[in-house]
This record gives structure tokens, sequence and C-alpha cells, in this order.
């Protein structure tokens, strides 16, 4: 009877050995996929578990953490004036998950990084809490105020840029949300949450970064710097040979102009009373080729702009015909762009040429302060010579500053400011309530400390130039003076 | 069992019994599960449990008594069966105190501590175990009850048919406070009908074959009991719905069928008729139906099914767990919530001791069994052997059986993993299934009566002090 037991010895280990292995490609070959499902409440549970690390803006924590009486989760995020910052900060929640910084530094926010492993080890041993880190941001609070004020309660976005540097100073949107409301996980965050789903203004979207416009005649001083860096223009000031009115390339449809005189006006003039015709032969003349060379170097049709937020990707069409193109050149047809994006083109003229690359995280630190990773300014591109970015400059400054310019309402006492305005119509037929949009640099004689972009969505504009001087012009002053100011 | 009475006055040199290492094991033993149930302590309250005197001196205590019990009644009996078995017992302890402590079930209204409930199982367990040694002075005293057994054993696995099921399996029988699985008491007397059967029968299963493509087939009549088993099994599953307790009866008679007869065919066969009893109940039984969609895809019931949700909890815990685990106390295998402490137990074992905790569990287990099987090889008499590698199988298929299920191996079934999860009828069972095992490798490994003296030999003197 020995021969069978030896046999059903075997068979038992094999029973085993099938258990052993089936546990080793759990635990160790599934063991990541399984700890991270999104079934798996264990995550949300550790990311709850201690006090949230906290985002900072001007030394202040713009977050904060309440301990909760739950068995599952035993602190809860809080937000120290969430609708202002909720585009930079997104959410933590503990039914929802969360967003943006949030989630991009969630590691360090809970204390889970790897680089805390010390801290970690550290406080085992000295019997603390664990505790998580700080993410230290580059904005402004006082240029993130006048934003988000500015907007008010218009539909909109503000983006500003520090030129030298790409660190982003403001970002708002509007209307917006107060991630507080729903970071619990009971009843009310989910009616919270629901509404805000529902609410067909889409509080929850963060304009600034992630929804694209189309921009309209901002978009001219591009269609400007390239027709100069290609030479189609040498001098600013003669005239450019346009009829009027334009015929359209390929087409018997003419351009139409909202402002007057603009037959053979010159590029300066052309820029501060926004001509359309003069932008849209510039554009046809520089090619669809080179247009979208020098929309891509400022970061058009790049869908990898992270601030670590990735930003929306911005539209130069690659693929459309000469009309089209020329269309595009006055920021009509397919041509999109993110307000950040926007503030990107705005920052680099500002910055002589040079593009920096948009980032809002200066340093993330360990909860005894220690700097984990500090973030250093990087170069993105140089879109055009400082000599091309100078003339553009002198025209931008042009449209706040000269009698007929459209951007008036941007002057700042003790400051150039250059800027441009833009309404930008769409929906079927043009019929929808126009953009207003605006982009300007301030310039000390130390430079220039900041760039922005401000979009007005449904506004009651009429359909000419003035309305995004009149309505967008001014918030942007607002954001760029709280700069200044703070500068001195 | 006759006591040698030696009349010279040197006696033949003893081999040696294994008990110091049977002691100094235990030893080791108690304190590793002393040891986890002070790391709940700390990882949980960040201090020593109230409890942990208690808790290990009981330990201690069952664990003495049952080396005692040894020591007397079993000289010469395995010396790794009683620490393994008390080291899963202890251990399993600690594990579901820590669950006791979870705010989570806390929280429940249906809560109720179970770790004291089942330290007191335990209690009776071991008392068992000390009976089986000291009433059952020969295993082959059960060889007389043979067809008693069979009765008692059919009785018992019909019973739960009479009472309600208990979320979706009828398993269990409720008498009052308590509710017992009589499939557990169940699986030790159908070994001992078997063991006693098939020492009768098999030659007659052995010999009276015909051969065919490689098989010798048996006779007709002689098909008769796998068939009369195979049946109970299928009904086990259509009326109780379970699928653990059917595979388990079922693998248990073959394997013994197979040791009897040393015939590959009856594996064959029994392989070929549990296939298709289990497609063809699996064809119509919603239940079981249910278990094997919750196996093949866990998550894709999250939300909609109880059984894949519990799954797709359970290996999650798993996956939490990783190679080192979280550490006793700090994981959240209580998400899995229902049945956390009894079926999906080992899902704690895996979250908090990790892929090396899971590991050295399930090479204890297998230990056990192995001494089980080992028990069987040097047994001396046919029912022995029988009856020891029955008992050893069945252990090891509920191992695998329970253990698969959890990580998603197998489909599940409503069996518990012996010793360490939370249920009275389990371990009391399991400690007289060890009870009987110890009692067999005593007789196996006790040596042979010495030749009786012969009459002519000088005496020696000895002159004692």
């Amino acid at each position: 009877m020995n021969k069978p037991l030896r046999r059903i010895a075997i068979f038992c280990g094999l029973l085993v050995f099938a258990l052993l292995i089936r546990d080793n490609w759990l635990q160790y070959v599934r063991a990541d996929e399984l700890n991270s499902h999104k079934y798996n409440r264990r995550v949300t549970i550790e990311r709850y578990a201690s006090p949230r690390g906290n985002i900072i803006v001007d030394g202040k924590p713009i977050t904060g953490t309440t301990a909760t009486d739950d068995t599952d989760y035993k602190y809860r995020r809080t937000y120290v004036n969430g609708p202002m910052w909720a585009p930079v900060t997104g959410y933590a929640s503990q039914a929802f998950d969360a967003n943006q910084l949030e989630k991009l530094n969630d590691g360090i926010l809970t204390g889970n990084d790897d680089r805390l492993f010390f801290d970690r080890t550290l406080s085992m041993f000295t019997g603390d809490k664990k505790k998580g880190g700080d993410v230290v941001t580059t904005l402004s609070g006082a240029a993130q105020k006048a934003a988000f004020e500015g907007l008010g309660d218009k539909k909109g976005a503000v983006a500003a840029i520090e030129p030298s540097t790409g660190r982003i100073l403001a970002l708002a949107s509007t209307p917006s949300y107060d991630p507080s409301s729903f970071a619990g996980y009971h009843d009310k965050d989910a009616k919270a949450w629901q509404a805000l789903e529902k609410d067909k203004d889409k509080p929850k979207l963060n304009r600034a970064l992630r929804e694209i416009y189309p921009p309209g005649s901002t978009f001219k001083v591009l269609t400007a710097a390239a027709a100069l860096e290609y030479g189609k223009v040498t001098d600013i000031n003669a005239a450019t040979k346009t009829p009027e009115p334009y015929i359209l390339p390929d087409t018997n449809r003419e351009m139409v102009n909202h402002a007057r005189n603009c037959e053979n006006a010159t590029l300066k003039y052309a820029m501060e009373v926004s001509c359309n015709s003069v932008f849209a032969k510039l554009g046809h003349e520089v090619g669809r080729d080179n247009m979208v060379k020098m929309a891509e170097k400022f970061g058009f049709n790049n869908g990898e702009i992270d601030t670590p937020v990735r930003a929306a990707k911005s539209v130069y069409d690659r693929n459309m015909d000469r009309p089209q193109n020329a269309l595009s050149s006055i920021g009509q047809f397919n041509t999109n762009a993110t307000p950040l994006q926007m503030a990107m083109v705005a920052a680099a003229i500002a910055n002589d040429g040079k593009l920096m690359k948009p980032y809002m995280v200066e340093e993330l630190r360990s909860p005894d302060l220690d700097v984990l990773e500090k973030h250093e300014p990087e170069e993105m591109s140089q879109p055009m010579s400082p000599r091309t970015a100078q003339l553009v400059q002198e025209m931008m400054e042009a449209v706040v500053n000269s009698d007929n310019g459209t951007g008036g309402k941007a002057k700042i006492k003790g400051a150039t400011v250059g800027g441009k305005t833009g309404t930008a119509q769409h929906g079927e037929l043009n019929k929808a309530r126009p953009y207003a949009w605006f982009i300007s640099y301030a310039k000390t004689d130390s430079g220039s400390p900041v760039a922005v972009a401000v979009v007005v969505e449904d506004s009651s504009a009429t359909r000419d130039d003035i309305s995004g001087g009149g309505l967008a012009g001014p918030i942007a002053r607002d954001v760029m003076k709280a700069v200044l100011d703070s500068k001195k | 069992m006759s006591v040698v009475t030696n009349t010279t006055t040197i006696g033949a040199i003893d081999l040696p019994s294994r008990r110091n290492t049977e002691l100094a094991l235990l030893g080791f033993a108690v304190a590793i599960a002393v040891f986890a149930y002070a790391n709940v302590g700390l990882a949980i309250n960040g201090e020593l449990p109230s409890g942990m005197l208690g808790y290990g001196l009981g330990l201690s205590l069952l664990a003495g008594v049952g080396h005692m019990a040894v020591r007397r009644y079993a000289k010469y009996a395995d010396p790794l069966l009683l620490p393994l078995a008390t080291l899963l017992n202890g251990v399993g302890l600690a594990f579901i105190w820590r669950l006791d402590q979870s705010e989570r079930f806390q929280a429940l209204k249906t809560f109720a501590p179970a770790a004291s409930k089942q330290l007191m199982y335990s209690a009776v367990g071991v008392a068992l175990f000390v009976a089986v040694l000291l009433l059952l002075k020969d295993h082959r005293i059960l060889q007389r009850y043979t067809y008693i057994s069979m009765v008692l054993a059919l009785f018992l696995l019909v019973l739960p048919m009479f009472f309600p099921a208990v979320n979706g399996a009828k398993i269990w029988i409720s008498l009052g406070p308590f509710s017992i699985q009589p499939g557990e008491f169940a699986k030790i007397i159908i070994a001992i009908f078997f063991s006693g059967y098939l020492m009768v029968k098999r030659d007659a299963l052995a010999l009276a074959s015909r051969r065919f493509m490689g098989l010798y087939l048996p006779r007709g009549r002689d098909l008769g009991p796998i068939l009369v088993v195979w049946a109970i099994s299928i009904l086990i599953l259509v009326f109780e719905t379970d699928l653990g307790t059917s595979l388990l009866f079922f693998g248990m008679f073959v394997v013994m069928l197979y040791v009897a007869t040393e015939r590959t065919s009856w594996i064959v066969f029994g392989l070929m008729m549990s296939a298709a009893g289990a497609v063809g109940v699996a064809s119509f039984e919603p239940h079981v139906q249910q278990r094997v969609t919750a196996w093949l895809d866990p998550f894709a019931g999250w939300g909609k099914e109880a059984a894949s949700e519990q799954i797709a909890k359970s290996l999650m815990a798993f996956g939490s767990g990783g190679t080192l685990g979280t550490g006793l106390g700090q994981g959240h295998s209580d998400l899995i919530g229902f049945a956390a402490n009894s079926d999906f137990i080992l899902a704690t074992v895996g979250e908090e001791l990790g892929l090396a905790g899971m590991m050295a569990f399930l090479l204890i287990y297998g230990l056990i069994v192995e001494r089980g099987v080992r028990t069987a090889l040097a047994a001396r008499d046919p029912f022995g052997k029988l009856l020891a590698i029955g008992l050893s199988g069945a252990f090891a298929i509920q191992v695998f059986v329970v253990a698969g299920g959890v990580m998603g191996l197998i489909p599940l079934t409503g069996m518990t993993m012996p010793f360490i999860a939370q249920g009275g009828s389990s371990v009391i069972a399991n400690w007289a299934l060890v009870g009987i095992l110890i009692r067999i490798s005593d007789t196996a490994r006790r040596p042979a009566p010495a030749p009786a003296p012969s009459p002519d030999a000088e005496m020696t003197q000895v002159v004692r002090p």
C-alpha cells in the first residue's frame, strides 16, 4: 500500500504548491494592480489616515485638515477660500478621489512618497504620527485675488505668468466651486457633488487650463511676430499694401473689418485698431506651414504642457487650405487656445522672444521643511528674435497708449503696459455671445514681472474690439497692478 | 499494545520518544502566538493588551495539557503534529482578536467579540483531543464501528437539509444558542467508515477487473460503492448547495480507494465522475453558478453580486499585503466585512503578514499533511494506513479548497480554514482529527515488542547503592 501512499503524498504536495504559486501571483505579480484598484478603498483610507500636508501660497497654507469622528477616514480636507483657489488646488474628496495638485502630489501630501521614507522611519521611532509634506506654489495671493474678484460673477478665466521664469502667478476660473463642499463622503457631499456635475455652467471646469477658446484678435500678435520673423514686414510703420475690401485667397469672400482706415494701413496702426484684413493677408503671405511652425513654438498643438497640471491642447490647424489659414491668422476658424496659452504668448513677447516653461509648483517640502524638490525655470523655446519681440512690444504698447488704440483701459501709472484686445465670435453663424479677450504684460525699468491673459465668456458685448478692452482689460490691469504693487 | 515486561534488569535501549523535542517546539509555538497577540495590541492601541497574561497562560495551559496527555498516553507519537496545531490555533486566536478590535466591526449592531469564545472552543477541542488519546487506546478499535460510522456520518450529512440555509448554503444546524457544522465531524466519522469498508473489500475491488486500454476496469457490481458515495456527494451539492463538503467527501473517498486498491483506474473514474457531477449540477443550480461567475471575474460583479464583491475584496486584501504585509493590526482586511474572521481569515493573514506570512502558513498546513502521510506510511496495519491517509487527504483537500477559494484559484465554497478560522465545530473537529493521527503515529512508531528473553540467559547482577 505504500506506493499509492507516496503518490498521494505527491498529490498533496502539488495542492500546496498550487496554493503557493497562486499566492505569489496575487501578492507579488499582481500586488500593485490590486493595491491601486479603483474599488480598493485602502488608497482613500490611507490618504486621510493622517493630517494631510498643505498647499502653500505666499508662505501661507490655502488648504487645511480637520479631524473627523469617522472610523474610515480620520481626517478631512478643508480649504481657505476654496472657490478662489480651486483652479490651483483641485480637490481631495473622501468619496470622489482627487485631482490637480491634490492628486499629482498625493504622495508628498499624504507622506507616502519614497522621498519621505526617512521621515516616516524616524517618526516610527519617535512615536510621532505620520505627517504629509507641503507643496509650495509659485502663485501670488494678491494677483489671484485681483483675478478672481475681477471676474466676479462673470464666466471666464485668467492666467498670469512671470515672463522671465514661467512662474504662474494667477490661475482663476469662474464660476468656481468650493472643494470643501464635497470633501467628505456623506449624503451632503454627494448632493453637493451631483449639483456641481449637473450645473450647466460647469463650475468644476478649470477654464484657465482645461478649456480652449477661439482667441480672436489676440492671435494677431502671433501673426505680427510671424510676419516680422519671416520678413513679410520689415518696417512696422510702412504701409502694408492691403486692399479694401480684402478678398480671402481662392474665394470671393470678403474679409470684414470692424475698424476703419484699414486700407494700406501700417502694421502698427492695424494692431492698434485691430484690422482683420491686414492680418489675414499677412498670415496668408507667411503661409500655413510657417504659421504652424510659429504657433507651435509658442506651445500650440502641444498636448503635454504640464504645469504640472496638464493644460488642454491649444490648436492651430496643420491641414487647412489657404483661405482657412488666412482666417486662422486672425484667431478664427479652427484656432483655439487656453487662457494659459495666450498668457504664454504675451509672456514670450514681454521676455524679448524667449518662452519660459510655465509651472506652478516652486518646491516640495518634507514635514520638517526640508526641500525635497525644487523647480528651476526652464526655457521652452525661442519663437522670435529679441528684435522682433521689441517691435511687437512697441505695437502692443501702442494698443494701450495711443489715442485710437483699443486697450486704453489697461493703462497703469508708473509702468509700461502692452496689450491686445480680442472679441472672438463663435457658435453657429457667430450668433452666440462673443468671448471678450485681453492679453497684456506690464514692464518696469527692471523688466517685465507679469504677463496676463483674460477671457470673459458669454459677455453681453457688442461685436467690436472695444468690448475685449472694455470687459477683460480692467481685470488684466488689476492683476498686473497687484503684481507690480507686491514687488514694491 | 501489550506492555513489555522485560525480565532482564538492563532493558532494551528505548527508541527516542521525541517528547522533549515536542515540548520545545510547543514552547516555540506558544511564544509566537503570544508575540502575535502583543503585536496586535501594540499596533492598534499602542500598549500591550490587557488580556495578554490570560491569553498566554490559557494557551500555555492548553498546550501543556495536550503535551502531558501525549507524554502519558501516546509516548511515541509524532512530535510535530501537536506543536503545529497549537501554533495555528494560537495565531488564529490572535487574528480573531485582531479583527475584534476593528472599529468598523465594532460600529455594527451585530458585532460580538469572538476571540474569548474561540478560546473556549479551543479548550473544548483540546479536551476532545485528550479524550481521544485517553479513551482510544488503539485505533483499530474503531474498525469495529465501521457500519455504525456509516449511519452516523450519513445522519450528520443529511441533518442540515432540515435547517434553514445560512447565506445560501445549508451546512449548519442550530441548537438553541449554538450552531454546529456537522460536516466537520462527519469528515472524521466517514473516514472511519471508508477505512473499515475498504480494508475488507480491497482485494475484491483490486483483483476482479478486466484490462481495457491500459486501464483496469472494475466489474460492474464493484462499482456499487463508488457510485453510492458519488451520488451522496452530488445530493449534498444539490440539497445543501455546498460545493466544498461535496468535493471533500468525494475526494477523500477516491484517495482512499486508490490507496486501498492500488488501481490508477479509480482515480480516472473519480475525476471523470466528479467533473461530470460538478458540471451537471452547475448547469441548473443558481447558487453554484453564482459562485462560478464570481470566480471567473470577481470585479465584474462589483456592486451587484455580494458573492463576487466578497472575492474581489479578498483579492484586494491579498494584493494590498504585498511581499511583507502591512504588519499585524495595520491592515484593512475588515473591509471584507461579512465572514472576515471565519471563511476569509486568510485574507487578513495575507494582508497583514504578506506573501511571506502566507507562504509560512501554507507550509505549516503542508507540514501537518506531510506528518499525516508519514504516519500512514509508517502504520503497520491497513486500517491505520487507510484512516491516516484519509484524514490527512481530507485535511489537504480542505486547505486547498478554502485557501484556493479565498485566493480566487477555484470557486469559493463555504468551508473554514482548519484551526485559524473562527468557528467552534471546525476547531473541535480538527483537534479530534489530530488526536486520531497522533494515536495512529504512536502505534506506528512504538518499538516492536522485544523477543521473549531466553530463560537460559544468565542474570546480570546490578548492585544499587
